[in-house]
């Protein structure tokens, strides 16, 4: 089992003929993703070789559904584009859309999540600016490497990136049922809790963890969440605990979200939620190991 | 520390213009650097100003930043005391001449912002403005209406009386206060703000409702469509080896500490600026000396870039580069490491600094080689985070 994405997914690429595109697509094709069609509307009906798969090009979201049965969708085209790609994937009503694209304009993806939710979230959007997510074994949306680890018992939910890629080769030797990066923007699809939620129901993740950063109030929120549904054993670690407080100016924000956003306070909610919590990655690995064998 | 340089926080005279360029009403005000520019800006307003300090902190009224000039002399002498000055830490360079305020009857407070929680944009409204907002938002919270705006639909004049109504603002401004929000929503929307404050807006008493201080945060993501944004930047603030950083497009925040640190992405360096403080607490209490992030996909050339910003650094005693390679090529990294010591060699610098290096990820075997193979008598390797952290922290505090 996994969560969002099984070897079962087709996933199709915006912004495949790009040079991102190209070169991503080409290794989540070795990782043994399904990609059946790229989008481009100007390279429509044309195809890409890929070392020997040929992948067809179409001219929209819905048309590479239609000829398809695609259900994914990985994103890669440029900042500037990508709200018009991710409101056309929100319209063809695409199940899952992985937005990678780094550098999206907070206007634009806010302008994207008040659509898809205008539009009833029949769209699970993953990022902006993430990794996208990896079933070990079975498929890999995005440009998490596939070789880092295996299929295994636990769940991997991050902000971050490059922790991500360091958490998993921490726990190599174990494996992961899915792997999910949300991206650390301060307007992002999916949150923790969205992860949080569907690895309690995946019958074969045994241990979940949690990866956050300063900023924001998503660690705080994803606390209360698991110590009201969460059963299965959640180990955390928090970014920037000796980063220092940014040159922002007054802290409207601050009065928004009700927290502080510092890591200290990260931890120790998540702390009082039940979660244990390392100070860096690889005590966060021995906390993992340690509730596996408990 | 901000992901990434994703904000751009303006001074008031910014905020000024870009209100008024929108139609928010505003008073006539200009920026100076010279006490002596302050005698014609004065004449140009009739004869008497306001002296503002320019900085991005509160409280510069109370710290003194904020003086009544009733001569273009007075303007000129005040001038002289507030420029130089400082506040909060902030050195005053600039400072805005501007009109005088007719007698201010009530003070409120008006802003847009993102809502990260609720993933939408908010307005929020107060007719106890003046002060700081925090403090409203803490001792009355019942005074300080919070409204969600939904980005696509905005904020029209019937949304605006809305607000207005929530926040419970006398009828006799209440369809000024809704044009103010209008005007204020285009600002927002216009220059791609991540915040538009006005505080005070204050109600004179011929009866107008004006903007007499604001702020403004915009979103440097959205400089592909904001040409004129980068000129906003304060390039003057910058520290001098941010600002090299920055011309080169790195990533990077000078800290105070001894150990410079490169990695690649957000996460993993603040991860590592972490480690780095835990290992000090083992070796003299030493400190990252800075963020840098290289980010994803670094070439050769990148990381020589950040190793020679980092080495330029004369709190520096030692360098850890911590790399996980996902679209980042561990190979490109050790190129770039070897070229930079290569580069800096050719121009004659000394640099002798102790790199400690750990790879790991895509091609990392090839990295490590690359690195055997140069043996530089500076570089080590230790294959560990936590190990390699150890060492860099060992190596500075020497």
């Amino acid at each position: 089992m996994a969560i969002f994405l099984t070897k079962d997914s087709k996933v199709i690429v915006q912004g495949m003929t790009g040079a991102t595109g190209m070169k991503h697509t080409k290794l989540m094709l070795a990782d043994g993703t399904n990609i059946v069609g790229g989008v481009n509307p100007r390279k429509a009906g044309t195809s890409v070789d890929f070392d020997g798969t040929e992948v067809p090009v179409f001219g929209s979201v819905a048309e590479a559904m239609e000829k398809t049965g695609a259900d994914v969708t990985v994103v890669f085209v440029p900042p500037a584009f990508a709200k018009a790609a991710v409101v056309e994937a929100i319209d063809a009503e695409i199940p899952l859309a992985v937005v990678i694209t780094e550098g999206i304009a907070v206007h634009d993806s806010a302008a994207f999540w008040a659509y898809a939710c205008e539009k009833g979230n029949k769209t699970r959007i993953i990022g902006p600016n993430c990794p996208g997510l990896i079933t070990p074994g079975q498929s890999n949306a995005g440009i998490i490497p596939g070789d880092i680890t295996k299929p295994g018992r636990i769940g991997l939910v991050s902000k971050s990136g490059t922790l991500t890629y360091q958490m998993m080769y921490e726990l190599r030797d174990i494996g992961f049922t899915s792997a999910v990066g949300i991206g650390g923007d301060p307007v992002i699809g999916t949150t923790h809790i969205d992860a949080l939620a569907a690895f309690e129901a995946d019958p074969e993740t045994e241990l979940i963890v949690m990866i956050g950063e300063i900023g924001g109030d998503a660690e705080e929120r994803a606390a209360d969440f698991i110590k009201a549904n969460v059963t299965k054993p959640v180990v955390g670690y928090v970014a920037g605990f000796t980063a220092p407080e940014g040159k922002t100016m007054g802290h409207a924000g601050a009065i928004v979200s009700g927290s502080s956003g510092t890591a200290q306070a990260k931890k120790e909610a998540l702390e009082a939620a039940g979660v244990k919590v390392g100070k860096t990655p690889s005590e966060t690995a021995r906390l993992a190991r340690a509730a596996l064998s408990a | 520390m901000e992901k990434g340089r994703t904000r751009v926080d303006l001074f008031e005279y910014q905020a000024r213009d870009l209100f008024a360029k929108h139609g928010v009403p505003v008073l006539a005000g200009e920026v100076i650097d010279t006490p002596e520019a302050a005698r014609e800006a004065t004449e140009r307003l009739g004869g008497k100003s306001v002296v503002k300090a320019q900085v991005k902190v509160g409280g510069r009224g109370k710290a003194g930043g904020v003086k009544l000039a009733a001569t273009p002399d007075e303007a000129v002498a005040r001038a002289t005391d507030i420029l130089g000055m400082d506040i909060k830490g902030h050195t005053v360079h600039k400072v805005m001449i501007a009109e005088t305020a007719p007698e201010i009857a009530e003070e409120y407070y008006v802003s847009y912002l993102l809502d990260r929680t609720n993933r939408t944009f908010l307005a929020m409204a107060s007719v106890a403005g003046g002060m700081d907002i925090e403090e409203v938002a803490a001792t009355t919270p019942e005074k300080l209406a919070k409204v969600p705006v939904d980005a696509n639909k905005g904020v029209d004049i019937e949304k605006a009386r809305a607000i207005v109504a929530q926040a419970k603002f006398p009828a006799e401004v209440a369809e000024q206060v809704a044009e103010v929000l209008v005007t204020l929503w285009k600002t927002f929307i216009a220059e791609d703000a991540l915040l538009v404050e006005v505080n005070p807006l204050a109600k004179v008493a011929d009866g107008r409702v004006i903007a007499l201080d604001g702020k403004v945060s915009l979103d440097a993501n959205a400089e592909f469509r904001q040409p004129e944004h980068e000129a906003l930047e304060d390039k003057a603030a910058a520290n001098p080896l941010e600002a090299a950083a920055k011309a080169k497009g790195l990533n990077y925040v000078k800290l105070d500490g001894q150990v410079g640190i490169i990695g690649n992405g957000a996460g993993l360096v603040m991860s590592t600026l972490d480690v780095v403080a835990y290992a000090g607490e083992n070796h003299g209490g030493v400190k990252p000396a800075n963020f840098l992030d290289i980010g994803g996909g670094a070439s050769a050339e990148v990381m020589a870039n950040g190793l020679e910003i980092i080495l330029g650094d004369p709190d520096v005693k030692s360098v850890f580069v911590n790399v996980f390679g996902g679209i980042t090529a561990c190979d490109e990294v050790a190129k770039g490491i070897v070229q930079a010591l290569e580069l800096l060699k050719a121009k004659g610098e000394n640099v002798s600094k102790p790199l400690v290096v750990r790879l790991d990820g895509n091609n990392a075997e090839l990295g490590r080689k690359i690195l055997s193979d140069a043996n530089h008598p500076l570089v080590q390797r230790v294959d560990t985070m936590d190990g390699a952290a150890d060492k860099a922290a060992e190596l500075a505090a020497k």
